[in-house]
């Protein structure tokens, strides 16, 4: 098989790879850009815990090809904190204990970035059908919430 | 495997029917992606239509709507003028998937992937949409009914491809509404569904309807006893009643573990009924 040359930008940075066409964008994330903050949940779509933003659109990794980042603009959760600063949304999964066993929490993270840039002061449920592409099985989801929730109002003050 | 990008759709065509081995059209992969991860699919080539110009643009022409090929279905929900026209169509869009897949999702893909409880199918052929087809031949116009012919199978001839997809332009006092059966919130297959669109003339009395039933049948449903059920009266409830009756009656539905043949029939009329009274006030009746 051919490799497919990539010239993309990740977390604003300029990035070129080469990738095999049936590659999928998220284990190109992890295996050969060491990105490991997308997690392969299910690899169908349907736990959100690949999830990164391409172009302004919140997407799981796992149903984009590599191939397909040309030229595009993708952030994952390793974009989110500056330096030792981490982005409100981590502070606040951190002070709620909004995660357990974390496999779902980057997914979350930028899910909910996504969420708070198109509609900075969501409702409670707003937020839960904003997220409900994201599965967790340790939280409930209640904890999660309420850590966007105080992440919303924090940001709206900055 | 190769993965092409053309840039135009003539390409894309020429691609396609030249292909020796699978090929496969790739625009939201939401499906393709997870049938290659299944081994359901295998294709030697892919190709992704996306940068191909128009395909990703919805416009508004003088005979209505055109929207490509590669649009995704949460672009469909952000353009007001859309949503206006065809509430229910777009309903159905985005009823698909969760956010992520909204990103990617299109409804073309949605037709192509010919499963019968395809949310957008039923909205879409209540909507009496049409299909631009473009093949090695040239371009046709089908109804969008015509194109799944069984589960997973379409009409389309090889080096086919649809590029857009047509809505009409809005007589006055029309709408239309799509609803469907899920055992939760989100997320979820359709076990049943129905899309009804409506014509009203001043006095709220239906002057056109099409009525489609989803997930009852190998195909989504156009029934046109429905449609007669309506059309001449306004939404009494002995319009409704009838309208319940054909539509369960039109049913062809399988047992499986989302729902039983009895279950499917009764709520694809009951269904059928409450997307018409949404359609109704929607066009303005009272």
């Amino acid at each position: 098989m051919a490799g497919v040359a990539v010239s993309t930008t990740i977390n604003g940075d300029s990035v070129e790879y080469l990738c095999q066409p049936d590659e999928t964008l998220l284990d190109v994330l992890r295996d050969r850009l060491g990105l490991t903050g997308a997690k392969e949940g299910c690899g169908t779509g349907d736990c959100g815990a690949c999830s990164v933003i391409l172009d302004d659109r919140l997407v799981c990794s796992c149903l984009v090809l590599g191939a397909e980042a040309e030229g595009r603009r993708i952030e994952t959760v390793e974009g989110m904190a500056h330096g030792d600063k981490l982005h409100p949304l981590q502070q606040k999964f951190l002070e709620h204990a909004a995660l357990q066993c974390g496999i779902c929490t980057p997914g979350f993270l930028i899910a909910a970035k996504d969420l708070l840039a198109k509609n900075p002061d969501p409702t409670e449920e707003e937020i839960r059908f904003g997220l409900a592409g994201n599965l967790c099985r340790c939280t409930g989801y209640d904890k999660i919430v309420r850590a966007v929730q105080d992440a919303a109002h924090v940001m709206k003050g900055a | 495997m190769r993965y092409i990008r053309p840039l135009s759709i003539e390409d894309a065509v020429g691609q396609l029917a030249g292909a020796a081995g699978p090929a496969a059209i790739l625009a939201g992969g939401s499906d393709l992606l997870v049938r290659m991860k299944g081994g359901f699919v295998e294709p030697e080539l892919i190709i992704d239509i996306k940068s191909i110009a128009g395909l990703r643009d919805i416009s508004e022409t003088a005979d209505g709507f055109s929207i490509g090929a590669a649009v995704p279905c949460a672009v469909l929900g952000e353009n007001a003028a859309l949503k206006k026209a065809w509430p229910g169509v777009v309903e159905a869009a985005k009823l698909i998937g969760s956010k992520q897949v909204q990103g990617r999702c299109t409804i073309v893909g949605n037709l192509c992937n010919a499963s019968p409880a395809a949310d957008s199918v039923p909205a879409l052929v209540a909507a009496g949409a049409k299909a631009v087809v473009v093949g090695p031949s040239g371009k046709r116009t089908i109804a969008v009914e015509t194109v799944p012919t069984a589960p997973g199978r379409t009409s389309l001839a090889k080096g086919e491809i649809i590029e857009a997809i047509l809505l009409g332009k809005r007589a006055p006092r029309s709408s239309d509404a799509y609803l469907r059966f899920i055992p939760r919130t989100e997320m979820d297959i359709a076990v049943v569904s129905a899309g009804v669109n409506l014509t009203l003339d001043e006095a709220g009395v239906v002057t056109a309807a099409r009525v489609a039933i989803g997930a009852a049948a190998p195909t989504v449903l156009l029934v046109e006893e429905g449609a007669e059920a309506l059309v001449g009266r306004k939404l009494d409830e002995a319009a409704l009643e009838r309208l319940a009756k054909v539509c369960a009656g039109a049913c062809r539905p399988i047992d499986d573990k989302r729902g039983t043949i009895e279950f499917r029939r009764k709520v694809a009329g009951v269904l059928a009924r409450r997307a018409a009274m949404t359609a109704y006030a929607r066009a303005g009746g009272k």
